[in-house]
């Protein structure tokens, strides 16, 4: 049986799309069908995201030596008709980026299903619904080659999100989800505004109106300086807010720690990704002139929000909002290599959302884990873990290790790859930002092995219920109440991401890999502003001030034809299904 | 002779919807009990009658683009507005299934008969509800068509005046009388208003049919002899006066009144049917002075730029200090007042502007955009003031977020239909809401209108705020005991239909989209199939 590898990435979608529709109208309530049923469509999405991966390690033509993932292009093209009128398609295309990040988003959905059978016991069938709906709009945004289709998914998970925090959440939840929503929609509003004046240029310029990304990117850089700074706000305005970078992270942990496991899991997996993910795939290309121009403050940002938030986290008392800061913090080193605009920084800024998304998640499920025994998530109520609860000790340890970047585990190729991008992007960023962003390592390593050291060792201290029956509670350290350590379906839940934060450690070169064509492709359009940059330094033989003049039009310099996309052959659509 | 019978064929439907109108009120009043009950599916019949007389009539257009081969309907303007009006019409019929028949007076009545007693033809209110229903539905009809002043002042007040009924006897509460008598009131002072617009224009040009109107402005432009200015004032009184029917600032005081007092199923049908003739008269009107050019009817421009900044501002943020949730909808109803005036100052600016890149694609076409969000908006805001129509709480209508919470728990159906209204209107993909917004702003950018579109899409953010709420209330609040689904199925299936409808547009909207923008694409502009010459991107406020 062959399957055709284009047809893949629709089904992507549709499967949990399905699935949560399977499950909606499931009339059976008993919650063990609705969670089997749940597992059984992720666990199908997950099969085809390998599947899909398989093929795209296959050679291009018999025999050939490069395979998919090196053609730096978007491949397994395809399009689903939508309003021709306005030029939108349900366009499908993906390259090596978008594809470790389906992978990351489909094996987390079954692990957190998995992970929440015993916390989610009210509405599980609508749970896991919304669940379902969140993948599919999670892929949805990795697959999309229509740019109008990729905003449609990035709003969509919205909606789940709000869902799962709104009715799964704990006591702030409703505040928390309202605060979620609002921050990042009125972000993503702006967006929305400058993806249509993209369009509307590109469509003054061809005459037609197209949403493809490819061509819009193409369009765009043809965009003076000023309009380009206006089209990253608005871009920033977005994905920023979803990265979260500082200051306008202020959103995140309270969503974080209202949102139930499962949330938190996919949240910071997947969900923040997703404003990495745009500001790599749109911002970067699109917007070249503009992005060499801002991107030291960006970058100052990013170090502000690195430090600051590391600070944060040293404080806090709450586990999950410690770990829910140091994502702030960690995706800042993200974004910090991605605006070195270099190679090494960039492999690094998407080894780090893959990283993150692994060993964060498996900190939430984990924090999850003891919070469904001890119903309390404070340091101060617990300590000396390792000794009652081995195994949990065991993975919690681990993760923390693997998130402050130790040797070997996978955080460390991250956050080294970073660090080595901005410090070798002299004309952008430097040695001062690397220097800065690298004293939020140590302090990265001062909170992790603070918390763990409070809570996994040292004296034992198990919280105490406040239940009424007992008004007299014993001390905790005197007689130790039974608890139960890890069971056979939390290890399962935790063992992948522990092996995959293992391999990722040990063997990152493949992954590295099948990045650099990609990342070449995406900083082709700032590289060449900085080449031309470079040459009028060398040529005007002045000072290192560098002004950008807004009348200086970038295709003034560069002729660059814009060729309308009749003639400019795009990637024939293959048909869906043979 | 052969004018008057081609005259005739184009307004069939109309004649159809009156004389169904008329046979509602007869059937209302027979002696029997069961056809009493008779005058909503006379309404339905004529609705679907009229809806075929419209592609029928359409079909013997003599414009070379539309009509001919009665199969491959391609509408023209008035018959797109005049279909889609039905078809909303038709929803907004089962939405108002029943609302006489629940009113106590007619319950009283029909109980008194039942028991021998001879019927008050008085107290019957079933045949004069749908007939009023039809003949407001008339009056939008015949404004799509309207080209004279005297016609569409006429078409206006048709659509108005059975409304005002309609809010005072569809509900046996005092906040009914009290909605209907300020909605009079002030709709009597807003057609005043543009009464004496429409009296200025004829005074400053002697004309009232728009195509001499049109000829008159062209000859006086050609001359370069200035138009008078008694003609500007007059579009601009004509303007502020039928705000009043879009709920519009500055004349949107009433619709927070009258949302809230009329009975929910003839809020929805406010919240439409009048809009939509407000907006088709207003791209009437503007047509009239887009002979002057661009740059004289700056002005006018910017009182449109202004209306719409301020409508969907005070809207927006009048609905965020709201506790009743007909009230939330009426300040949200008139925000997307404010959306649809982009639309419409995207499409003044295209006809005023000839030489202004003509749109190759259906987007950055105003009018068709306009035409899209209006029937994107009808959908969305008929679905959740259905889903209030439907539930009760301790006898009165659900308005409070009280009232509704919980209700996504206890009626799975009426919640999730409230839920992809609502999202539909805060503008969230995949519902049609969203594609509507595509086009309004691409519309708007097409003209240059950047600072428009951003306040636009900040005011969208904003609105975000209260249809939250009203989305936690249906699922995040515990339920209220109190508040009990009412057994009308009619209203049920209008509310579902018109949800569905809202998402089936979202992902598959091309039909709609192509077929409201072959129903714009001659009348806005002929230049449209000329390939747009590169032209200097100038940014406009």
């Amino acid at each position: 049986m062959t399957i055709d590898p284009a047809s893949l990435l629709p089904l992507l979608v549709l499967i949990p799309l399905l699935g949560a529709l399977a499950l909606a109208i499931l009339p059976n309530r008993s919650p063990v069908a609705a969670r089997g049923l749940a597992m059984l469509w992720s666990l199908l999405t997950l099969t085809a995201s390998l599947v899909l991966a398989y093929q795209a390690c296959q050679p291009l033509a018999h025999d050939a030596p490069t395979t998919y993932l090196d053609t730096g292009q978007l491949f397994f093209q395809s399009a689903l008709p939508w309003i021709d009128a306005f030029g939108l398609q349900f366009a499908f295309g993906i390259d090596a980026i978008s594809l470790w990040l389906i992978l990351l988003s489909t094996a987390l959905t079954p692990l957190v299903i998995l992970g929440s059978v015993s916390a989610v016991n009210d509405r599980v069938k609508e749970f896991h619904v919304w669940l379902l709906l969140l993948e599919a709009a999670m892929i949805g945004t990795f697959v999309a080659s229509d740019l109008i289709f990729f905003y449609i998914c990035f709003e969509f998970t919205l909606i789940p999100l709000y869902f799962l925090i709104g009715i799964f959440g704990s006591t702030q939840r409703l505040k928390a989800a309202k605060v979620f929503f609002l921050y990042t929609f009125t972000g993503s509003m702006l967006t929305f505004a400058g993806v249509l004046y993209v369009a509307w240029f590109n469509a003054a310029h061809t005459g037609v109106w197209s949403f493809s990304i490819a061509q819009l990117v193409q369009a765009a850089q043809a965009m003076s300086a000023q309009q380009q700074t206006f089209v990253l706000l608005a871009l920033l305005a977005g994905f920023a807010v979803k990265v979260p970078l500082f200051p306008v992270h202020t959103w995140l942990p309270l969503a974080h720690t209202e949102a139930p496991t499962a949330g938190s899991v996919i949240l910071a997996g997947v969900l923040l990704k997703l404003g990495t993910y745009g500001l790599l795939r749109f911002a970067l290309p699109m917007t070249p002139i503009a992005t060499v121009a801002f991107a030291p403050y960006i970058g100052a940002f990013a170090v502000a929000g690195i430090l600051y938030t590391a600070l944060i986290c040293w404080v806090q008392k709450d586990v999950k909002k410690l770990i829910a800061y140091s994502s702030v913090s960690h995706l800042g080193f993200c974004v910090l290599g991605m605006f070195a605009l270099n190679d090494i920084g960039a492999s690094g800024a998407v080894m780090y959302m893959i990283n993150h998304g692994l060993s964060t998640g498996a900190l939430f499920l984990c924090i999850g884990m003891i919070y469904e025994r001890f119903h309390t998530r404070e340091m101060a109520r617990m300590g000396g873990l390792a000794r009652v609860i081995p195994i949990w000790a065991f993975f919690m340890v681990f993760f923390c290790l693997a998130s402050v970047g130790l040797p070997g585990l996978n955080g460390f190729v991250g956050e080294f790859l970073t660090l080595l991008g901005a410090f070798n992007s002299h004309d952008v960023l430097g040695i001062g930002y690397a220097a800065v962003a690298g004293l939020g390592m140590i302090l990265a390593a001062i909170y992790i092995l603070y918390m763990v050291g409070k809570i996994v060792f040292g004296p034992v201290l198990i919280p105490q219920h406040d239940t009424h029956d007992d008004p007299h509670p014993t001390p905790a350290a005197s007689s130790h109440p039974h608890v139960p350590d890890l069971n056979a379906r939390e290890i399962i839940t935790l063992t992948p991401l522990a092996v995959g934060c293992l391999l990722l450690g040990l063997f990152p070169t493949p992954l590295l890999q099948t990045l650099e064509a990609p990342i070449a492709t995406l900083l082709r359009p700032t590289g060449l502003v900085l080449a031309d940059r470079a040459d009028e330094l060398t040529n005007a033989d002045t000072t290192t001030l560098i002004v950008i003049d807004p009348t200086d039009r970038w295709d003034n310099r560069h002729p660059q034809q814009l060729v309308p996309p009749s003639s400019h052959e795009p990637p024939k659509p293959q048909p869906l299904f043979h | 002779m052969h004018q008057m019978t081609e005259k005739l064929l184009t307004l069939w439907p109309e004649l159809v919807m009156l004389i169904g109108a008329c046979a509602c009120l007869l059937v209302g009043l027979s002696p029997s009990a069961s056809t009493r009950k008779g005058p909503a599916w006379v309404a339905a019949l004529t609705l679907i009658t009229a809806a075929h007389l419209v592609i029928f009539s359409n079909a013997f257009n003599p414009d070379p683009l539309h009509g001919h081969g009665a199969l491959a309907v391609q509408l023209d303007t008035v018959s797109f507005i005049k279909l889609a009006i039905i078809a909303v019409g038709l929803l907004l019929l089962m939405v108002a299934s029943q609302v006489p028949d629940r009113l106590r007076q007619t319950i009283d009545a029909e109980q008194r008969a039942q028991r021998g007693a001879p019927f008050e033809t008085g107290d019957a209110l079933n045949g004069e509800f749908f007939a009023f229903f039809l003949f407001s539905l008339t009056g939008a009809m015949l404004c799509a068509g309207a080209r004279d002043l005297v016609w569409l002042f006429l078409a206006l007040e048709l659509t108005s005046l059975p409304t005002y009924v309609m809010v005072a006897i569809a509900r046996d509460r005092a906040d009914a009388q009290e909605a209907a008598v300020k909605y009079f009131f002030l709709g009597a002072m807003a057609a005043a208003v543009f009464l004496y617009g429409f009296t200025l224009i004829y005074g400053a040009t002697g004309y009232t049919q728009y195509d001499q109107i049109i000829t008159y402005i062209h000859t006086l432009t050609a001359q370069g002899t200035p138009v008078s200015p008694l003609f500007i004032a007059g579009i601009v009184l004509a303007i502020v006066g039928v705000s009043f029917k879009i709920a519009a600032v500055p004349m949107h005081f009433y619709a927070a009144d009258v949302y809230q007092g009329a009975a929910t199923p003839v809020t929805a049908f406010l919240a439409f049917v009048p809009k939509t003739a407000g907006f088709i008269a207003l791209l009437g009107l503007l047509s009239l002075a887009a002979p002057l050019g661009y740059t004289q009817l700056q002005p006018i421009t910017w009182l449109l730029w202004t209306m719409a900044v301020l409508t969907m501002t005070v809207g927006n943020i009048l609905g965020l200090l709201q506790n009743n949730v007909k009230r939330v909808l009426a300040y949200s109803s008139i925000a997307h007042s404010g959306y649809m005036l982009v639309g419409l100052i995207a499409a003044h600016a295209a006809a005023t502007h000839p030489d202004a890149a003509p749109a190759q694609n259906a987007l950055g076409n105003g009018t068709a955009a306009l035409l899209f969000y209006l029937v994107a908006y009808g959908l969305a805001t008929l679905g959740a003031f259905a889903v209030l129509g439907c539930v009760t709480h301790k006898g009165d209508e659900a308005q409070t977020f009280d009232d509704i919470a919980g209700l996504g728990r206890r009626h799975p159906m009426l919640g999730a239909v409230m839920l992809l209204s609502v999202l539909s209107l805060v503008g969230l993909p995949p519902m049609v809401g969203f594609l509507g917004k595509i086009y309004l702003f691409g519309s708007a950018f097409q003209h240059g209108f950047v600072w428009l579109v951003v306040i636009a899409v900040l005011n969208s953010a904003v609105s975000a705020v209260y249809y939250l709420r009203i989305i936690g209330a249906c699922y995040f609040s515990q339920p209220n005991d109190d508040t009990q689904a009412i057994p009308v199925p009619a209203r049920r299936i209008g509310a579902a239909v018109a949800a569905l409808a809202a998402l089936a547009l979202g992902i598959a909207g091309n039909q709609l989209v192509d077929a409201v923008n072959d129903a714009t694409i001659t009348t806005t502009d002929d230049t449209q199939t000329v390939p747009a010459p590169t032209r200097h991107v100038s940014t406009n406020w």
